[in-house]
């Protein structure tokens, strides 16, 4: 069969790449810095430590940033690795389901901390 | 000096294997095209591809202890022995040290290499500012020896999708060309999770080549403008 090319995609995905991974270079060490400088902690001080509203949206940002990372470094190990469509598509949303899922639940649990 | 050679014939129904050579030869001033042929005088049935002996033709591409490189402008004397002499990976081996160039022309072709422009021809040359035609630079200079697309694994892997360095350098060579009217068309062609994305930036090419190019780079510029195109 002939190979069909120029789909005209893919420049998206490798932006979102770029764009995530400048976010957590910023966001991770900005979020390990935090959080180390208040060790010891014992639970008032956790709680206290999540209270801020910005806190929240910079973890869940960050959160969203890696799972989008995430997710175009997983497609493109697929598209190299499964070649045969329905799988792909199967792992495609399995990857999918998991990140998005994981997210939901970060921002549950930081949001049922205070 | 000690050589060990890649060896392969499809008729005698052997598997490809490593043949060590002995060859009086004294490396000073000489390279090593100059001892394979040395060797080819000794033993024939070594087959190999060589044409213009001084880096021009491209022809002479082999992998030289682990890196692709041209025989005949790599001097004996910088080489580790015993030198380790294969044909250029990731292409179908045809005997000893000559390969199938096909799936890398045929990446080769996929990207129009030749000038697009339906204006009608003028008088005398069609003339570039100094400025445009330096845009050029790095870019037309690529012999298409292989030696950087061989050793992309990125194309080892997809030689059937991916364009790879050198198809990828000589795309930017014409989407570059102010003389060329079918930029739109050439980033159309390129804009494809395979043909230009599967590019992971392991600059692979730009140790392998010859003459010093930089295919990485002008595929970052390649991005570059599908991102400007896009934003």
């Amino acid at each position: 069969m002939k190979s069909t090319t120029g789909a005209h995609t893919g420049t998206g995905t490798w932006l979102l790449q770029r764009a995530s991974a400048l976010v957590l270079a910023l966001a991770l060490p900005g979020l390990a810095v935090y959080f180390l400088t208040a060790l010891p902690l014992d639970f008032a001080g956790w709680q206290s430590l999540f209270a801020p509203l910005w806190l929240r949206v910079l973890m869940l940002l960050t959160a969203a940033a890696l799972a989008l990372h995430a997710w175009v470094g997983m497609r493109d190990i697929f598209m190299d690795y499964v070649r045969p469509t329905g799988l792909r598509l199967a792992l495609y949303l399995a990857v999918i389901i998991t990140l998005a899922g994981s997210v939901a639940w970060l921002a549950a649990t930081v949001w049922s901390v205070s | 000096m000690k050589f060990r050679l890649y060896r392969y014939s499809p008729e005698s129904g052997d598997k490809p294997f490593m043949q060590d050579v002995e060859l009086d030869i004294d490396p000073a001033g000489k390279m090593l095209l100059d001892a394979l042929l040395a060797i080819k005088a000794q033993d024939e049935t070594l087959s190999l591809r060589r044409s213009c002996r001084e880096g021009v033709c491209g022809s002479d591409a082999v992998n030289v202890n682990g890196k692709n490189r041209l025989a005949c402008i790599t001097p004996l004397s910088e080489l580790k022995e015993p030198i380790e002499v294969r044909p250029l990976p990731g292409l179908p081996v045809i005997r000893d040290l000559i390969v199938d160039m096909e799936p890398f022309y045929k990446q080769y072709r996929s990207i129009k290499p030749w000038l697009i422009n339906d204006e009608p021809e003028p008088e005398v040359e069609r003339l570039q500012s100094p400025a445009d035609r330096a845009l050029l630079d790095g870019a037309y200079e690529c012999i298409l020896c292989a030696c950087c697309t061989t050793s992309c694994p990125s194309f080892w892997w997809n030689p059937d999708t991916f364009v790879g360095p050198a198809g990828l350098l000589q795309a930017y060579r014409f989407i570059a060309d102010s003389r060329d009217e079918a930029t739109a068309a050439r980033l159309d062609n390129l804009e494809d999770p395979y043909r230009l994305y599967r590019c992971r930036g392991i600059m692979n090419c730009v140790d392998a080549c010859p003459k010093g190019l930089n295919p990485t780079a002008a595929i970052g510029r390649i991005k570059s403008l599908l991102v400007k195109r896009r934003v």
